[in-house]
Protein backbone atom coordinates (compact mmCIF):
# COMPACT_ATOMS: atom_id res chain seq x y z
CA UNK A 1 0.00 0.00 0.00
CA UNK A 2 0.83 3.70 0.13
CA UNK A 3 3.57 4.00 2.57
CA UNK A 4 3.51 7.96 4.99
CA UNK A 5 7.16 7.92 4.40
CA UNK A 6 6.14 8.75 0.28
CA UNK A 7 4.36 12.20 1.85
CA UNK A 8 6.25 15.26 2.05
CA UNK A 9 6.80 16.62 5.51
CA UNK A 10 4.95 18.67 5.87
CA UNK A 11 1.63 16.35 4.92
CA UNK A 12 3.12 14.29 7.40
CA UNK A 13 3.36 16.66 10.15
CA UNK A 14 -0.49 17.92 9.56
CA UNK A 15 -1.55 14.38 9.21
CA UNK A 16 -0.23 13.17 12.44
CA UNK A 17 -1.85 15.96 14.49
CA UNK A 18 -5.00 15.56 12.81
CA UNK A 19 -7.93 13.98 14.40
CA UNK A 20 -9.52 11.78 11.93
CA UNK A 21 -13.41 11.50 11.49
CA UNK A 22 -14.25 8.05 13.15
CA UNK A 23 -17.22 6.09 11.52
CA UNK A 24 -19.31 4.95 14.58
CA UNK A 25 -22.06 2.93 14.43
CA UNK A 26 -20.61 1.91 11.08
CA UNK A 27 -23.96 1.07 8.57
CA UNK A 28 -24.55 -1.61 7.00
CA UNK A 29 -26.32 -2.21 3.98
CA UNK A 30 -25.94 -5.80 2.69
CA UNK A 31 -26.46 -6.74 -1.37
CA UNK A 32 -30.28 -7.55 -1.82
CA UNK A 33 -29.76 -8.66 -5.01
CA UNK A 34 -26.56 -10.90 -7.18
CA UNK A 35 -24.04 -8.41 -8.90
CA UNK A 36 -25.10 -9.82 -12.42
CA UNK A 37 -27.83 -7.44 -11.64
CA UNK A 38 -26.58 -4.96 -9.95
CA UNK A 39 -26.26 -1.33 -11.09
CA UNK A 40 -23.27 -0.03 -10.51
CA UNK A 41 -21.67 4.49 -10.04
CA UNK A 42 -18.00 5.21 -9.05
CA UNK A 43 -17.34 8.34 -6.41
CA UNK A 44 -14.22 9.73 -7.02
CA UNK A 45 -12.42 11.82 -4.83
CA UNK A 46 -9.80 13.26 -7.47
CA UNK A 47 -11.81 16.48 -8.14
CA UNK A 48 -12.60 15.98 -11.58
CA UNK A 49 -14.95 18.54 -13.21
CA UNK A 50 -16.38 18.46 -16.87
CA UNK A 51 -15.57 21.60 -19.44
CA UNK A 52 -18.94 22.98 -18.63
CA UNK A 53 -18.81 22.55 -15.04
CA UNK A 54 -17.05 25.05 -12.45
CA UNK A 55 -14.05 23.57 -10.82
CA UNK A 56 -13.51 23.57 -7.36
CA UNK A 57 -12.97 25.95 -5.09
CA UNK A 58 -9.35 26.09 -3.66
CA UNK A 59 -9.80 29.17 -1.10
CA UNK A 60 -12.71 27.43 0.19
CA UNK A 61 -11.28 26.79 4.18
CA UNK A 62 -11.21 23.16 5.11
CA UNK A 63 -11.18 21.93 1.77
CA UNK A 64 -14.56 22.63 -0.95
CA UNK A 65 -17.16 20.06 0.33
CA UNK A 66 -19.22 20.33 -2.69
CA UNK A 67 -19.65 17.62 -5.54
CA UNK A 68 -19.97 17.47 -9.41
CA UNK A 69 -22.55 14.58 -11.29
CA UNK A 70 -20.99 13.14 -14.15
CA UNK A 71 -22.83 11.22 -16.27
CA UNK A 72 -22.11 8.04 -17.67
CA UNK A 73 -21.46 9.34 -21.21
CA UNK A 74 -18.72 11.68 -20.07
CA UNK A 75 -15.44 11.79 -22.11
CA UNK A 76 -13.17 10.28 -19.94
CA UNK A 77 -10.11 12.47 -21.82
CA UNK A 78 -11.97 15.40 -21.70
CA UNK A 79 -12.28 15.79 -17.79
CA UNK A 80 -10.05 18.57 -16.23
CA UNK A 81 -8.28 17.62 -12.86
CA UNK A 82 -8.95 20.35 -9.67
CA UNK A 83 -7.73 18.51 -6.83
CA UNK A 84 -5.90 21.11 -5.16
CA UNK A 85 -3.47 18.35 -3.05
CA UNK A 86 0.39 18.44 -3.62
CA UNK A 87 0.84 15.52 -1.60
CA UNK A 88 0.70 13.07 -5.01
CA UNK A 89 1.85 12.67 -8.53
CA UNK A 90 -0.61 13.42 -10.47
CA UNK A 91 0.34 12.52 -13.90
CA UNK A 92 -0.84 8.86 -14.11
CA UNK A 93 -4.68 10.18 -13.88
CA UNK A 94 -3.96 13.12 -16.06
CA UNK A 95 -2.86 10.16 -18.54
CA UNK A 96 -5.64 7.40 -18.21
CA UNK A 97 -8.39 8.53 -16.04
CA UNK A 98 -9.59 5.18 -15.20
CA UNK A 99 -7.16 5.23 -12.65
CA UNK A 100 -9.72 7.07 -10.23
CA UNK A 101 -12.89 7.20 -12.32
CA UNK A 102 -13.27 3.60 -14.08
CA UNK A 103 -15.65 4.26 -16.55
CA UNK A 104 -14.41 2.33 -19.04
CA UNK A 105 -13.90 -0.77 -17.07
CA UNK A 106 -17.57 -0.78 -15.50
CA UNK A 107 -18.90 -0.80 -18.85
CA UNK A 108 -16.74 -4.06 -20.00
CA UNK A 109 -17.72 -5.56 -16.64
CA UNK A 110 -21.28 -4.49 -17.51
CA UNK A 111 -20.78 -6.19 -20.75
CA UNK A 112 -19.53 -9.13 -19.47
CA UNK A 113 -22.34 -9.59 -17.63
CA UNK A 114 -20.28 -9.11 -14.42
CA UNK A 115 -22.94 -6.66 -12.91
CA UNK A 116 -26.01 -5.81 -14.36
CA UNK A 117 -25.01 -2.35 -15.89
CA UNK A 118 -23.49 1.14 -15.06
CA UNK A 119 -25.57 4.02 -13.38
CA UNK A 120 -26.33 7.08 -15.48
CA UNK A 121 -24.45 9.29 -12.96
CA UNK A 122 -21.50 9.41 -11.42
CA UNK A 123 -20.23 11.45 -8.32
CA UNK A 124 -16.79 13.62 -8.39
CA UNK A 125 -15.49 15.33 -5.24
CA UNK A 126 -11.74 17.45 -3.91
CA UNK A 127 -11.37 14.99 -1.47
CA UNK A 128 -8.83 17.88 0.25
CA UNK A 129 -11.72 18.17 3.04
CA UNK A 130 -10.17 18.11 6.63
CA UNK A 131 -13.14 20.21 7.75
CA UNK A 132 -15.94 17.69 7.11
CA UNK A 133 -19.01 19.19 8.99
CA UNK A 134 -20.43 20.44 6.21
CA UNK A 135 -19.70 17.18 3.51
CA UNK A 136 -21.36 15.18 5.74
CA UNK A 137 -24.53 17.10 7.33
CA UNK A 138 -25.23 18.90 3.70
CA UNK A 139 -23.23 17.87 0.45
CA UNK A 140 -23.17 13.94 1.16
CA UNK A 141 -26.39 13.34 1.48
CA UNK A 142 -27.56 15.39 -1.38
CA UNK A 143 -24.62 13.71 -3.04
CA UNK A 144 -26.46 10.31 -1.99
CA UNK A 145 -29.93 11.33 -2.86
CA UNK A 146 -28.48 11.21 -6.88
CA UNK A 147 -27.47 7.65 -6.44
CA UNK A 148 -30.70 6.80 -4.46
CA UNK A 149 -32.94 8.55 -7.38
CA UNK A 150 -30.79 6.21 -9.88
CA UNK A 151 -31.64 3.17 -7.95
CA UNK A 152 -28.10 2.36 -7.62
CA UNK A 153 -27.58 -0.84 -5.83
CA UNK A 154 -23.64 -0.77 -5.50
CA UNK A 155 -21.26 2.08 -5.77
CA UNK A 156 -17.50 2.20 -5.36
CA UNK A 157 -15.50 4.77 -3.81
CA UNK A 158 -12.34 5.95 -5.13
CA UNK A 159 -9.70 7.95 -3.24
CA UNK A 160 -6.57 9.38 -4.99
CA UNK B 1 -7.63 13.49 3.30
CA UNK B 2 -9.25 11.48 -0.13
CA UNK B 3 -9.43 8.35 1.89
CA UNK B 4 -11.35 9.28 4.85
CA UNK B 5 -13.67 12.01 2.46
CA UNK B 6 -14.79 9.12 0.41
CA UNK B 7 -15.60 7.23 3.29
CA UNK B 8 -17.54 9.49 5.18
CA UNK B 9 -19.39 9.87 1.39
CA UNK B 10 -19.49 6.02 1.74
CA UNK B 11 -20.93 6.02 5.17
CA UNK B 12 -24.18 8.33 4.08
CA UNK B 13 -25.06 5.72 1.26
CA UNK B 14 -25.06 2.61 3.54
CA UNK B 15 -27.12 5.04 5.35
CA UNK B 16 -29.44 5.11 3.22
CA UNK B 17 -29.74 1.82 1.57
CA UNK B 18 -26.69 1.67 -0.98
CA UNK B 19 -24.13 -1.01 -0.57
CA UNK B 20 -20.39 0.41 -0.78
CA UNK B 21 -16.90 -0.44 -1.32
CA UNK B 22 -14.09 1.63 -0.34
CA UNK B 23 -10.33 1.67 -1.94
CA UNK B 24 -8.05 2.25 0.84
CA UNK B 25 -4.24 3.96 0.55
CA UNK B 26 -3.01 3.91 3.83
CA UNK B 27 -4.04 0.94 6.71
CA UNK B 28 -3.83 3.64 9.71
CA UNK B 29 -6.57 5.85 7.95
CA UNK B 30 -8.63 3.08 7.07
CA UNK B 31 -8.38 1.59 10.56
CA UNK B 32 -9.44 5.44 12.17
CA UNK B 33 -12.32 6.21 9.76
CA UNK B 34 -13.56 2.98 9.24
CA UNK B 35 -14.98 2.61 5.94
CA UNK B 36 -17.71 0.02 6.16
CA UNK B 37 -16.17 -2.31 3.37
CA UNK B 38 -12.69 -1.07 2.53
CA UNK B 39 -10.05 -2.66 0.24
CA UNK B 40 -6.36 -1.79 0.79
CA UNK B 41 -4.31 -1.72 -2.55
CA UNK B 42 -0.30 -1.41 -3.11
CA UNK B 43 -0.21 1.79 -4.67
CA UNK B 44 1.06 4.66 -4.35
CA UNK B 45 -1.34 7.95 -3.76
CA UNK B 46 -2.44 8.86 -7.48
CA UNK B 47 -2.72 5.55 -8.48
CA UNK B 48 -5.65 3.72 -6.90
CA UNK B 49 -6.72 1.45 -9.25
CA UNK B 50 -2.87 0.35 -10.35
CA UNK B 51 -1.17 1.72 -13.45
CA UNK B 52 -2.30 3.80 -16.24
CA UNK B 53 -3.77 2.16 -19.12
CA UNK B 54 -2.99 -1.42 -17.37
CA UNK B 55 -6.87 -2.85 -17.77
CA UNK B 56 -6.00 -5.89 -16.33
CA UNK B 57 -4.77 -4.94 -13.46
CA UNK B 58 -7.74 -2.11 -13.01
CA UNK B 59 -10.06 -5.14 -13.53
CA UNK B 60 -8.67 -7.28 -10.99
CA UNK B 61 -8.85 -4.36 -8.60
CA UNK B 62 -12.61 -4.09 -9.29
CA UNK B 63 -12.98 -7.35 -8.96
CA UNK B 64 -11.60 -7.70 -5.83
CA UNK B 65 -13.62 -4.77 -4.79
CA UNK B 66 -16.86 -6.50 -6.27
CA UNK B 67 -15.89 -9.90 -4.39
CA UNK B 68 -15.86 -7.80 -0.56
CA UNK B 69 -19.96 -7.60 -0.98
CA UNK B 70 -19.77 -11.45 -0.64
CA UNK B 71 -18.72 -10.98 2.77
CA UNK B 72 -21.09 -11.06 5.69
CA UNK B 73 -21.47 -8.10 8.43
CA UNK B 74 -21.74 -5.87 10.05
CA UNK B 75 -18.51 -4.14 9.00
CA UNK B 76 -16.47 -2.39 9.16
CA UNK B 77 -14.47 -4.78 7.05
CA UNK B 78 -11.09 -4.38 5.70
CA UNK B 79 -8.92 -6.55 3.22
CA UNK B 80 -5.94 -6.43 0.71
CA UNK B 81 -5.73 -6.82 -2.42
CA UNK B 82 -4.52 -10.35 -2.81
CA UNK B 83 -6.11 -11.33 0.44
CA UNK B 84 -9.74 -10.42 -0.80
Amino acid sequence: MAELSELPLKTRLFLAAYRWRRIDPVPWSPLRKPLRECRVAVVSSAGLTRPDQAPFDDDVRGGDPTYRILPADTELGELLESHRSESFDHSGLREDPNLALPLDRLKELAGAGTIGDVAPRHLSFMGSITATGRLVKETAPGAVNTLVADQVDLALFVPV
Amino acid sequence: MCTQTVSLVAAEAERQGITTVCLQLLRVIAESVRPPRGLLVPFPHGYPLGRPHDATLQHRVLRAMLALTNEPGPGPILRELGSA
